[in-house]
């Protein structure tokens, strides 16, 4: 295998692909798209949590000017109405009740945007409210009124079963369990036994949903800001039942995702809307109804973890409960997930672990960077601390004696460890040794987490080499601002021995690239980038075969060289020989890979995310206000395919992760969202930026994906807020077991932590 | 009503209603789509555009309030040749985006502070931008490109 230092592209920061378009505007976003004859939808929402829809009068608002039609839940009996790729329990608009404020009942389509907002006035609805239930204490009393009471069909990707058998509400259980966690805690040195809470967060893609739907005879064409065209095609395909080759999805740039624009959102309302009036209809929602449209999940954990007298972790029990909202969407895998992840990097013999989704009437939570990691890496790491402090070994030193080395596994069935997390942890140590001893009024911390990352390799490529050398990559994989169409071109040009100039990725088209089953959990760089790479060598394997037959020598005669051919004094680029092979100017060969469950790939999950982290901050003791002072990631990505992208992952997820950490929650005061909006929803902004940044690159080529690289982008979002509450452990003596750690909260603490 | 107004250098004249906001007028109207538009509040600065050289939040402010005035918007920065304004280069340098999305509004606000101070501090730099929201860097290679620019524009003029 080639190692750092042998590449001329890959492992090379070199410019991102759509810098140009993105510094001139000239990057066209689906928000910026409009088409001949485009009509615009606007959406009524729910004003109730739980209600039952006693009628609907829509006479008024079809009066209003301009106004084409107005849509309901009724007008989608002869479709198939609801969607869901894990439980199909989602109606494109409500059908019967209502189950969450903001839950959409009505559209309106009209020739501009204003008359369709007019019209929407315009519409009577008659509600009669049902009990809701805001909270999963609630919801899972046993005379809490239902929020789904019909029979779903499985969604159909996920194989999950209709999880309300456990209990009315539950959406989905999930255990995990080995060993005899009740019998280790019955003889364990030391037990922790705490309860946690992660808040409710919303991921704030720049870019609202937004979706142009076009429905004709020929079929069904949608511009959308979705991360996974295929998952939505098929929701699309199987609402309107038609072939797959009948739907394009058309991904151009999208603003903003990190796993929030996962999976099928709003596509359906605007396709439907198409569906009727026959014309292209755009939907575009306003930010504050991307906050009533997706969020993640907040959970409570119970969680008990006992060491030996060596501080050699015995057991972890732990009961998680998600809020998983209205409607499943991808909670049911945000649950396995959790359960899986509050493992952690570590050896832990005895494992009992119960995770439930649970429904309520609050906005659907779904997938959110980290995804069930962060919401158990807090309390997990939190504990591990508590451990630490109770043999009186410090931080470092107890999770070195716990950390699983690479290849032994953490999980029994899954993957063994692909990385040496142990050193990933000495960089760290050794930067905070380089800080000196700490200041007074600060804390330092240090966190790990492991996530079984890249979800199903089911991942297809193609490229196109052409007789003037150039090379197109198709990828199904959506540039989502992470910079894909960047590094899927390094990998191209290193392996086809041309410059990034040569190189174009033509991506976002349903119609035109092979299956990509999603872009999320970190997984484009590793099977993507490694699809991209069989693919270039499948080209290679056919113009090695070409060159021989045009020079009448044996194939093993030829030499391999950067870019093309070589025999004897013969030198031919891959593009002569393409146009030596045809005897015709301006062709190309196809290069094709597939990727699935097989081979190396079979062992679940394709690669273990890890994420190392180190932060310092600072607390106002007066007003309990943290400031992060020093930050210092580990990206632990196999190898680097542009490193100075792997890094700008790393600190935009750390820096989300300071986010929930620190300020961001979305509070429900009874039924009602209070705070859905910028004015009030609290991101990170330049100011919070910490003085003292260093981001670090772990190139063990260890992963499986091209050249041993793994994927980046959530790693080191996971660990940050335990580590942000434990830095605040070690600055003032106070735990603080509830996110985000606000300065009210924190004050509070410090005002209530026992006097030294 | 009709509105006239420098643009990017040019004049212009739009028919406008009343309530029309810049971005709407801009985006829509004129169909320059480089200016972004998010959380409609004035809080993100997605949408930021130069009036009179200083930095406005389009999507809240009136096309008509623009009327005669000189408005800069991000297709206005390249030269007439075709070159990027060194802001421009220096994002692409410093990986100074991801997603892109608050990309235009960030170099706009940048612009506004360096042709006002040519030499801004690091302190300077972050609090003349604490009102443009990026979600996907964590804001550290933006303030390097500003940095780089500062330094380019100096050495260019």
């Amino acid at each position: 295998m080639k190692r750092p230092g042998d590449f001329r592209i890959v492992n090379h920061s070199v410019p991102r692909a759509d810098g140009v378009a993105k510094v001139t505007g000239r990057a066209m976003y689906t928000s910026d798209i409009e088409l001949d004859g485009m009509t615009w939808a606007k959406v009524l929402r729910s004003p109730f949590a739980h209600a039952r829809i006693v009628s609907i009068d829509t006479a008024a608002a079809r009066q209003s000017p301009g106004v084409l039609d107005v849509i309901t839940g009724t007008d989608l009996a002869s479709l198939r109405p609801y969607y869901g790729h894990a439980v199909k329990d989602h109606p494109i608009l409500a059908i019967d009740k209502v189950r969450f404020i903001g839950e959409p009942v009505a559209a309106v389509v009209a020739e501009d945007d204003l008359s369709a907002e007019e019209a929407l006035q315009l519409i009577e609805v008659e509600y009669e409210e049902l009990p809701s239930v805001m909270e999963v204490d609630a919801s899972l009393a046993p005379e809490a009124p239902l929020i789904h009471d019909e029979a779903y069909t499985e969604g159909a990707f996920r194989g999950f079963k209709d999880g309300r058998q456990a209990s009315g509400n539950v959406c989905q259980y999930v255990k995990v369990k080995w060993g005899d966690a009740a019998a280790a805690f019955a003889s364990a040195a030391h037990v922790v036994e705490n309860e946690f809470h992660f808040p409710m967060a919303y991921a704030y893609a720049m870019e609202a949903y937004v979706a142009i739907a076009d429905y004709s005879k020929k079929g069904l064409t949608v511009y959308s800001s979705a991360q996974h065209p295929f998952m939505v095609r098929h929701d699309l395909a199987d609402i309107f039942d038609l072939p797959l080759n009948a739907v394009r999805m058309i991904i151009p740039y999208v603003g903003g995702g990190y796993g929030s624009k996962s999976y099928t959102k709003i596509e359906p309302i605007a396709a439907v809307c198409s569906w009727r009036t026959g014309r292209p209809v755009k939907l575009r929602l306003s930010i504050d109804e991307a906050f009533l449209t997706t969020r993640g999940d907040d959970a409570r954990v119970r969680i008990r973890t006992a060491c030996d007298a060596e501080g050699k972790f015995l057991a972890r029990q732990a009961t998680i409960h998600l809020n998983t909202g209205a409607y499943a969407e991808n909670s049911p895998l945000v649950c396995a997930k959790a359960a899986n992840r509050i493992i952690g990097p570590y050896l832990i013999p005895n494992v009992d672990i119960d995770c439930y989704a649970v429904y309520t009437n609050t906005v659907p939570a779904s997938s959110y960077r980290g995804f069930g990691s962060t919401q158990v890496t807090f309390p997990a790491e939190s504990q591990n601390e508590e451990l630490a402090d109770l043999i009186g070994v410090d931080p470092f030193e107890f999770r070195m004696r716990n950390l699983a080395q690479r290849g032994e596994v953490i999980y029994p069935g899954l993957r063994p460890i692909d990385a040496d997390v142990p050193g990933d942890l000495r960089q760290i140590e050794s930067k905070f040794e380089e800080w000196g001893a700490v200041q007074e009024g600060r804390g330092r911390a240090v966190g790990c987490s492991a996530s079984d990352a890249g979800s199903h390799p089911v991942t297809s490529a193609m490229i196109h080499v052409y007789s003037d050398g150039s090379v197109s990559v198709l990828s199904g994989a959506t540039e989502i601002g992470q910079g894909s169409h960047t590094v899927l071109a390094q990998i191209a040009a290193e392996e086809m021995g041309v410059p990034m100039s040569k190189v174009r990725v033509v991506g976002g088209d349903t119609a035109i690239t092979p299956f990509e089953r999603s872009t999320g959990a970190s997984r484009t760089t590793t099977l993507m980038g490694r699809a991209v790479l069989e693919a270039c060598r499948e080209a290679i394997a056919q113009l090695m075969s070409f060159a021989a037959e045009a020079l009448g020598v044996a194939q093993s005669a030829l030499i391999e060289e950067c870019g093309g051919v070589r025999h004897g004094d013969t030198q031919w680029s891959w593009g002569e020989v393409i146009e030596k092979h045809f005897k015709h100017k301006d062709t190309s060969i196809i290069g094709r890979a597939y990727l699935r469950q097989t081979g190396d790939l079979k062992l679940m999950p394709p690669f273990w995310e890890i994420g190392v982290v180190g932060t310092e901050i600072s607390v106002d003791q007066e007003t309990g206000k943290i400031r992060l002072e020093r930050l210092m990631t580990v990206g632990d990505v196999g190898l680097a395919i542009n490193p100075a992208a792997a890094e700008g992952q790393d600190l935009g997820a750390a820096t989300m992760g300071i986010g929930v950490g620190l300020f961001e929650e979305l509070i429900y005061d009874g039924q009602q969202l209070t705070n859905g909006s910028l004015l009030e929803y609290r991101v990170p902004r330049f100011s919070d930026l910490a003085p003292d940044i260093h981001m670090t690159l772990a190139q063990n080529q260890d992963g499986s994906g091209p050249y041993g690289a793994k994927g980046g982008g959530e790693g080191s979002l996971n660990p940050i807020p335990a580590c942000l509450a434990n830095a605040l452990y070690r600055a003032t003596g106070a735990r603080v077991r509830r996110l985000p750690l606000t300065p009210e909260r924190v004050w509070r603490a410090l005002q209530e932590r026992p006097k030294v | 009503m009709t509105v006239e107004f420098q643009l990017n250098g040019e004049p212009v004249s739009v028919a406008i209603e009343p309530r029309h906001t810049l971005a709407e007028v801009l985006t829509r109207k004129l169909r320059l789509t480089g200016t972004k538009v998010s959380c409609e509040a004035e809080v993100c600065g997605a949408c930021t555009v130069l009036v009179d050289g200083l930095p406005v939040s389009s999507c809240t402010y009136l096309a008509y309030e623009a009327r005669g005035k000189n408005v800069v918007t991000i297709e206005g920065l390249e030269d007439k040749n075709g070159n990027l304004h060194p802001l421009q280069q220096s994002f692409i340098d410093e990986f100074a985006f991801q997603c892109g999305f608050c990309t235009s509004g960030m170099i706009l606000s940048a612009k506004a502070l360096l042709d006002e101070n040519p030499n801004p501090t690091d302190a300077e730099i972050i609090d003349h931008l604490d009102g443009n929201i990026c979600r996907c860097t964590g804001y550290l290679p933006i303030l390097k490109a500003v940095r780089t620019a500062a330094t380019a524009m100096e050495n260019y003029s």
